[in-house]
């Protein structure tokens, strides 16, 4: 009798054992899975601000009309709950929906068709185990015929997504210089989809280069989304990443801000939901792998300062176009060098987003303004206040027109046109700012 | 509490007011582990909305509608020269300012950012042995603080660090290192920045207070030299000189607030939780009044709640503490006729004056330039650094050029030298003079204590939610005149070597009483002093109640008597060496701390 007790006891604990090893493992996957969802920057789309992780509701502005990203949380009726895993790898790789439509191509599934079965398992773990259900129906109904007909993006699948069977051969078949290259390129490629608004795109809408093999139109440069134009991540020297090493594209994955710039626009999302939260070797081997991404157009030129501008404003020469409202109105954060306090106020100097041939984005920041978002290491946010209330089309031009040229920028000037067709595009589809409390 | 409150779930620790005392102990506490509300009176407030550039340059706004202070339509205090008086609300912000929402007067202040002299630390001993004790004027109630600069120094450092204060080092470690304040005492490190550059003013000051003999150094301020990040990771910028420190949350994320220096971590930390439009009523105690037992306070929407905790600390403005001691009932109010009880005792203000040199028309003084906490300052003539022994009095004055900026209604206040018309053509033309070519000399002294100079309730007059007003009776007295008049002639030896065109140097008058119309400075304190004898302060050398030992008060009004500096580096460095105290010793052992 006492034996058997005891191996009743023994087999008890045995059994308690087990499940516990069985639910630390589903921890792990759960956990690994979450980690997923940043690399894949799931959030930046699907989870509004101030709204419920990853309950939708998202608005993208597109030319053909308002598109929201879907509820993508466990639950039954209005989010993914009854999607099985195949239906989710689905859905992901491929782009169809559990019932069989095809989704917009805003969701980036030529890019995460990439994503490793292993990584797949355990985002679904993720989504269906750590995601807390939210019921939240999303209703599109903002898009202008043709385009709200779901058919013709069966077509355009068919066309331009990439069969999943094909990209995981040539990935494993891919050669790189290391590991951390190789590391680095599924991140961007795959689930970082970095692409999706750093790739121009063709008339079709496609992505014109999914890979770094695709060319050097990859990464060169997207058009503007939400009136903010997503800069070159190609070696270019005064457009694009030439003059940043690693350390500091690390240190921009990691909180926003570094020496020559700071991120704004579609990238404090993409930092806030993701990049932030990767581990410092996977911020390394993204930036190791951005590096080895050759210029789209070699120049000959490369920036270098020039300080005509700055000795002229330091003599109380203000007769440069613009100059006059610059010294007003920008110089005391981003100074009359152009070279700001970063990592503070980023500098104007050499910054590519100054430089780059589309100007929305530096019109669109003087405008209306913007953020530097707190991240886990940096705490504090920095706010670039709007002008739009106090300068005209003509007067914003003007003093982007300076920052453009001043400093050995270069870039060409920009008209109150410009100015003009931002400042509406603002007016209709873009709420105030949220203020950050420090 | 009245039956209607509603209870809430309690906390460890609740604090009253959101300023730099509440926000450092709340920033302590939380890295203690332990639950943290802090209940603040005024609206949130942030760089971002109240700050936001340009509206937040508005003088109009900032320095005469008060866009940050307190709202003296709800609550404010009565004041009177002396007892015989009938006291009177203070209804028109002039002589101080007490700052409202949240950062507090943190939010609104200079950024002159002192440490403080030992000897002011212990002036009643240091008074004693030097001059022995009929130096002591009949009614001063001089007292000790009952802590050392040494036992203070690391929690001095660390506040330095956090606010990101620039400034130059005499002496670190024992060793002369750099043109600091050779009266000051030795640093355990330099200051987390260098020191502000000297705008053309200071000098000016700066070259003639050495060619008088006198020792000038930089003013240490909590406005960024340079950009900064500190311990807690925040970031500050750099300091532009704008001029709109004083009245004004900071633009450029330079002038240290807690808004800016503490709150970013604070407000993402999980146990910490912030309201914001919650006024405080009183600090509720158990049946035999021996410990709190939490506060009762109307939240935004003037529901009465009680806030249960196991400690609470008072930590708002200097004046709003003493009062909630006393419609608590926490310590024994002061009694002016026999010189007993300790609520309310020993309240202080301090002794500014300010003079104003007019040099050569060929000079522009450039006076829009400046920082709130940049300037030269001297300190000759401030604490024990000279023998009092023939002067007959107790007290000093550190001597400074402080240009914080000055903005054009400011500057049309002022008008011309002395003589010159209120108005007309010749009114233009000398405030333009005083304007373009002056510079301001302040004589920022001590103001001792004395035995009819006090806090107690109003018996008339009541707020908004019907408790009484806290009463002021205050007036100089001829100790201090005799100081100011004293350092304001050593202004005189300066300003003589700045080959000065015409110098008005304003003196305190004897017999001439506190004007509550004309600005003079925020420092109050004292009221709720520390010491070591429960006999004359309320507070032990923690800043803990003598009396009920879970409520702590921190703030100038530990503070036994005025001192020549400014308040708010010291009050920082009291607010972390108390919690250093409640987090080695209080937490794990609640009780009394000292005996």
């Amino acid at each position: 009798m006492r034996l058997k007790a005891w191996g009743r006891l023994l087999g008890a604990m045995l059994l308690a054992l087990a499940a516990a090893g069985r639910a630390h493992a589903a921890d792990d996957l759960v956990t690994r899975g979450e980690y997923v969802a940043h690399a894949a920057d799931c959030g930046a789309c699907h989870t509004r601000a101030g709204g419920e992780p990853f309950a939708g509701g998202l608005a993208f502005h597109l030319p053909m009309g308002t598109l929201y990203a879907p509820n993508i949380t466990p639950d039954t009726q209005t989010g993914i709950g009854r999607y099985s895993e195949a239906e989710f790898i689905r859905a992901l790789r491929q782009g169809i929906r559990r019932d069989g439509a095809t989704l917009y191509p805003a969701m980036p599934y030529p890019s995460y068709a990439r994503m490793t079965d292993d990584d797949l398992h355990a985002l679904y773990a993720y989504f269906m185990h750590g995601v807390k259900p939210v019921s939240h129906p999303v209703v599109q109904t903002g898009l202008t015929w043709p385009f709200s007909m779901r058919w013709p993006l069966v077509l355009w699948r068919r066309l331009f997504a990439p069969d999943p069977g094909e990209v995981q051969h040539q990935m494993r078949e891919r050669q790189f210089p290391d590991a951390l290259v190789a590391r680095g390129s599924y991140l961007v490629e795959g689930p970082g989809h970095c692409g999706a608004c750093h790739t121009p795109r063709a008339i079709t809408m496609q992505e014109k280069a999914l890979t770094a093999l695709d060319g050097t139109v990859y990464l060169s440069g997207g058009a503007p989304v939400d009136g903010w134009r997503p800069v070159s991540l190609r070696g270019d020297n005064r457009t694009g990443l030439g003059r940043w090493n690693e350390q500091d594209i690390v240190r921009f994955l990691a909180t926003g801000r570094m020496p020559l710039g700071a991120a704004f626009g579609g990238m404090t999302d993409a930092i806030g939901h993701g990049t932030q939260h990767l581990t410092p070797t996977d911020q390394l081997a993204i930036a190791r792998f951005l590096k080895t991404l050759s210029p789209q157009t070699p120049a000959a030129d490369g920036w270098k300062y020039d300080p005509a501008a700055t000795l002229a404003l330091r003599a109380g020469d203000v007769s440069a176009r613009g100059a006059a409202l610059y010294v007003d109105s920008c110089a005391a954060c981003h100074r009359t060098d152009g070279r700001g306090y970063p990592t503070t106020f980023p500098p104007l100097a050499g910054n590519p987003v100054v430089m780059d041939p589309t100007p929305d984005s530096l019109i669109r920041i003087v405008l209306a303004g913007h953020v530097l978002r707190a991240t886990r290491q940096t705490p504090s946010a920095f706010v670039m206040p709007g002008f739009a209330a106090r300068m005209d089309d003509a007067a914003v031009a003007d003093t982007v027109t300076f920052i453009r040229a001043a400093w050995g920028n270069n870039a060409p000037a920009v008209t109150a046109e410009d100015v003009g067709r931002i400042r509406r595009t603002l007016a209709a589809e873009h709420p105030p700012l949220s203020l950050p409390l420090n | 509490m009245s039956g209607d409150a509603r209870r809430l779930s309690p906390v460890d620790v609740v604090i009253v007011g959101g300023g730099w005392a509440g926000s450092i102990m709340a920033k302590e506490m939380t890295e203690a582990g332990r639950s943290v509300v802090m209940l603040e009176r005024g609206p949130d407030r942030s760089t971002a909305a109240d700050g936001a550039y340009p509206a937040s340059i508005d003088e109009l706004e900032g320095n005469f509608r008060y866009r940050l202070f307190q709202d003296l339509s709800k609550n404010t205090v009565t004041i009177r020269n002396n007892s015989q008086q009938t006291a009177l609300p203070y209804r028109r912000m002039a002589a101080f300012l007490p700052g409202e929402g949240v950062g507090g007067a943190g939010l609104h202040w200079s950024g002159v950012h002192f440490r403080i002299a030992p000897d002011d630390l212990r002036l009643r001993s240091r008074v004693i042995e030097k001059y022995g004790r009929a130096f002591i004027p009949e009614g001063m109630n001089l007292q000790d603080y009952g802590v050392t600069y040494e036992e203070l120094e690391p929690f001095f450092d660390k506040a330095e660090k956090v606010f990101g204060t620039s400034g130059e080092a005499y002496r670190v470690n024992g060793q002369v290192v750099g043109r600091g304040n050779v009266f000051a005492p030795s640093r355990s490190d330099h200051f987390p920045l260098p020191a502000l550059k000297d705008v053309y003013t200071a000098h000016i000051f700066r070259k003639a207070a050495e060619e008088a003999g006198f020792h000038p150094y930089s003013l240490p301020a909590a406005n960024a030299s340079q950009q900064y990040v500190n311990p807690y990771g925040v970031q500050m910028g750099p300091c532009n000189f704008c001029g709109y420190c004083s009245g004004y949350a900071c633009y450029m994320y330079s002038k240290a607030s807690p808004n800016v220096n503490i709150l970013p971590v604070l407000r993402r930390h999980p146990l910490f939780e912030l309201r914001s439009s919650s006024h405080v009523l009183k600090v509720e105690l158990d049946a035999d009044g021996r410990r709190a037992t939490g506060v009762t306070y109307l939240d935004a929407d003037g529901q009465e709640c009680m806030q249960p905790a196991e400690i609470v600390i008072l930590a708002a403005f200097q004046f709003h503490n003493v009062r909630l001691m006393l419609l608590s009932g926490i310590g024994r109010p002061y009694d002016p006729a026999r010189n007993e009880g300790v609520v309310g005792r020993n309240f202080v203000y301090q002794n500014v004056t300010t003079s104003t040199v007019w040099l050569d028309r060929g000079v522009e003084t450039n006076q829009f330039i400046g920082a709130g906490g940049g300037g030269v300052a001297f300190d000759d003539f401030n604490s024990e650094n000279f023998d009092h022994g023939p002067l007959g009095f107790v007290g000093g004055s550190p001597v400074w050029v402080n240009q914080a900026g000055v903005k054009p209604i400011g500057a049309a206040h002022v008008g011309g030298p002395p003589g010159t018309p209120r108005w007309g053509s010749a009114w233009k033309a000398g405030t333009i003079d005083t304007y373009r070519h002056s510079l301001r000399i302040d004589a920022h002294g001590a103001n001792m204590a004395y035995r009819d100079v006090y806090l107690d309730l109003d018996p008339t007059w009541k707020d908004t939610c019907g408790q009484p007003l806290l009463r002021m009776t205050f007036d100089w007295k001829d100790n201090d005149i005799r100081m100011n008049r004293y350092v304001v002639d050593r202004i005189g030896d300066v300003a003589k070597a700045m080959d000065a065109r015409q110098v008005h140097l304003v003196r305190r008058e004897f017999g001439s009483p506190f004007d509550t119309r004309q600005y003079q400075t925020t420092h109050l304190g004292g009221g709720a002093v520390m010491g070591e004898d429960p006999g004359t302060s309320a507070l032990n050398r923690y800043l803990q109640s003598w009396d009920v030992h879970n409520v702590f008060v921190i703030g100038a009004n530990a503070f036994p008597q005025g001192t020549g500096y400014n308040p708010t580096g010291m009050v920082a460095a009291l607010a972390y060496w108390a919690a250093h105290h409640i987090r080695v010793t209080y937490l794990a052992h609640p009780g009394p701390l000292a005996g």
